[in-house]
């Protein structure tokens, strides 16, 4: 297909602009990995407390941390991904250029992003998540196929990444202004996503919401995956049915906000 | 698939239709602390005209007339809010990526290129979003290169380009794929004489070569005098004139100068009203007239009277007539609704 090569161009041009920005990647690596070490002692000190706490033992903890660190750029778990660049477009009306092109806005989005995710899971995660395996008692797979799946969970978690920032970021055709939003979001879904306790430890009714909303899919089902703690068929689902309904709600939202909504500016 | 010979045009062979188009803007305006107001303009306000392929067509009026309202429906961008509009048959908001195929578009205060990738880059990019024949790429992209001097700027990134680098920067980008229509939105704004020169020799040169019809708005009349045979007038979102460059004379009812040299120095020569002298200096003296009246009757009679020895005609300046025809719509009410 012909249009495959220009997404394809456009995530390299994703990656490559990300791969630029040399001292905000070494800035991110080093808070990441601070970061991880932080969280990794207060774990250890609460599952010392609470053993088996959320279904984990200590080195799935450990490892949950690292792989947190690890995917907190790539999956802009709080934002920052293309979707800044892409609401600053809005506001500034710069967003006109896109439109007037022949291809696809959200296509032309994703494949950015993805390019930039790609960067930042090499650049970014990498190292935090070598830090953990060799300093601290990880548990990490052996078998080949389960890092296959692995990744099939990464891709998908990528996908319902964009698709809620891509949501967000077209509300400012409404707004007009990103800063509420991203904050709302930012908050969301660093706790949501459980970038500050796994999912898995919270009980009852929160819990169970909490598990199944979007977030869910990004780093808790992911890390359980690698770890060998869900179905792999069931979690694929699960991140696919919010990978598609994101996605589809982004073309309906996208198309009202191209047809009803002002671009701003002369 | 985009051949010169396109059958989809409407009836009269009109490239672009136009048909009683309005747009109008839900203003929000912050009354008081909570209190906000709705109120509407009407940005484009029941306009019509046609544009024949090829022709190239200058689009002209005051801040805030509708011009960029305009183009953006042109493209597809905005949607009209009433009335019908065609280019090349198809209908811009509805079938937008497929208009944009066949059109081009240079917003001079925005970029379609890439801030921080060599200009090069932005042209593989448009190559492949544009799904151009790799032969038509390169034999394009060369002779654009070639015509608007950009061989020492393409591995230049964008943002270290000046403005005038970038605007031809900018046009070729707009350019690769052959489109049919080009639209330019003050295409030569902030640029110096000699960029703004080049701008408009290349625009009639693509005009020449490929028939690429060209709708151009700008506040420099120079570029209309020197790209456009056809100006459009548009103020408060209504078309006011449009036609040759030459009629606006008689639609600005801008006044044209009758200099005369007589033998010797004399009092103000006599002549009809509406025309007056307006200036004596020595021999030489100035009479303005209606620009739609001949100058023939006015010579005669000065002529018959008076020791004439030499005489010239002036046309008005243009731009003094247009700014008279903004400057006389503005006096009256404002088309402005709420
Ligand atoms: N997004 C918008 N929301 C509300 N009003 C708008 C919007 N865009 C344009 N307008 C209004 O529509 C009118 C026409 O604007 P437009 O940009 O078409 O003018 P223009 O002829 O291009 O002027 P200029 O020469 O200053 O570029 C103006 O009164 C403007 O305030
Ligand atoms: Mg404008």
């Amino acid at each position: 297909m012909g249009s495959a090569r220009l997404y394809l161009a456009v995530a390299a041009r994703g990656f490559r602009r990300y791969a630029s920005y040399r001292a905000a990647t070494a800035a991110g690596v080093f808070t990441n990995t601070v970061f991880g070490l932080i969280l990794v002692y207060t774990y250890l000190a609460l599952w010392d407390e609470r053993p088996d706490l959320g279904g984990y033992d200590q080195a799935q903890a450990v490892t949950y941390v690292w792989l947190g660190q690890c995917l907190f750029a790539a999956l802009a778990l709080q934002g920052g991904g293309v979707e800044t660049e892409l609401m600053e477009r809005i506001r500034t009306g710069e967003i006109a250029v896109d439109l007037y092109r022949p291809a696809d806005l959200q296509l032309w989005w994703l494949a950015g992003d993805l390019g930039r995710a790609a960067f930042q899971l090499l650049g970014r995660g990498v190292v935090p998540f070598l830090v953990g395996g060799l300093f601290f008692p990880t548990a990490l797979p052996t078998r080949f196929d389960t890092w296959v799946w692995f990744a099939v969970a990464l891709l998908l978690a990528a996908l319902v990444s964009f698709g809620i920032r891509y949501l967000v970021a077209l509300s400012v055709f409404w707004l007009l202004d990103g800063t509420g939003v991203s904050q709302v979001m930012m908050i969301l879904g660093v706790f949501f996503s459980g970038m500050v306790l796994p999912l898995n430890v919270f009980p009852g009714g929160f819990g169970e919401v909490a598990r199944a909303l979007p977030w869910a899919a990004q780093l808790q089902v992911p890390a359980d995956v690698l770890m060998g703690e869900t179905a792999v068929a069931g979690a694929f689902a699960f991140q696919a049915m919010w990978a598609v309904l994101l996605l589809v709600a982004g073309r309906l939202v996208q198309s009202a906000a191209t047809r009803r909504v002002v671009v701003q500016g002369g | 698939m985009s051949g010169r010979m396109g059958t989809t045009e409407g009836s009269e062979g009109a490239f672009i239709e136009v048909d009683g188009v309005e747009k109008v803007f839900d203003v929000r305006r912050r009354k008081g602390l909570l209190r906000r107001e709705r109120h509407q303009v009407r940005a484009v306000d029941s306009i019509s005209f046609t544009v024949a392929r090829g022709e190239m067509v200058g689009y002209i009026g005051p801040n805030g007339a509708g011009k960029s309202t305009t183009i953006k429906m042109l493209t597809g961008i905005l949607t009209p809010s009433g009335g019908r509009l065609r280019v090349a048959g198809i209908d811009p908001s509805r079938e937008r990526t497929r208009l944009a195929h066949r059109i081009g578009v240079v917003f001079g205060q925005r970029t379609t290129l890439w801030w921080d990738l060599p200009l090069i880059d932005s042209y593989k990019l448009m190559h492949r979003m544009y799904r151009i024949p790799d032969a038509r790429y390169r034999e394009n992209l060369a002779r654009l290169v070639e015509l608007l001097d950009l061989g020492d700027l393409l591995e230049v990134p964008v943002r270290q380009l000046s403005l005038g680098q970038r605007m031809r920067g900018d046009i070729a980008a707009a350019l690769l794929h052959d489109p049919e229509v080009l639209y330019l939105d003050e295409p030569t704004i902030g640029l110096d004489v000699v960029s703004k020169t080049r701008v408009r020799e290349f625009l009639r040169q693509v005009n020449a070569e490929r028939a690429t019809t060209v709708l151009l708005t700008t506040h420099d009349l120079q570029d209309i005098e020197q790209v456009c045979s056809r100006v459009m007038v548009i103020d408060h979102g209504r078309l006011v004139y449009d036609g040759a460059l030459a009629g606006l004379h008689e639609v600005g009812e801008g006044e044209r100068t009758l200099v005369v040299d007589l033998e010797r120095e004399f009092p103000p020569v006599e002549v009809p009203a509406p025309a007056r002298v307006v200036r004596v200096d020595g021999p030489r003296q100035w009479v303005a007239f209606p620009a739609s009246e001949p100058a023939a009757g006015l010579v005669t009679r000065i002529a018959e009277r008076y020791p004439l020895v030499d005489l010239s005609v002036r046309e008005p300046d243009i731009e003094a007539v247009i700014a008279q025809m903004y400057a006389e719509r503005a006096g009256r009410a404002p088309t402005q609704s709420s």
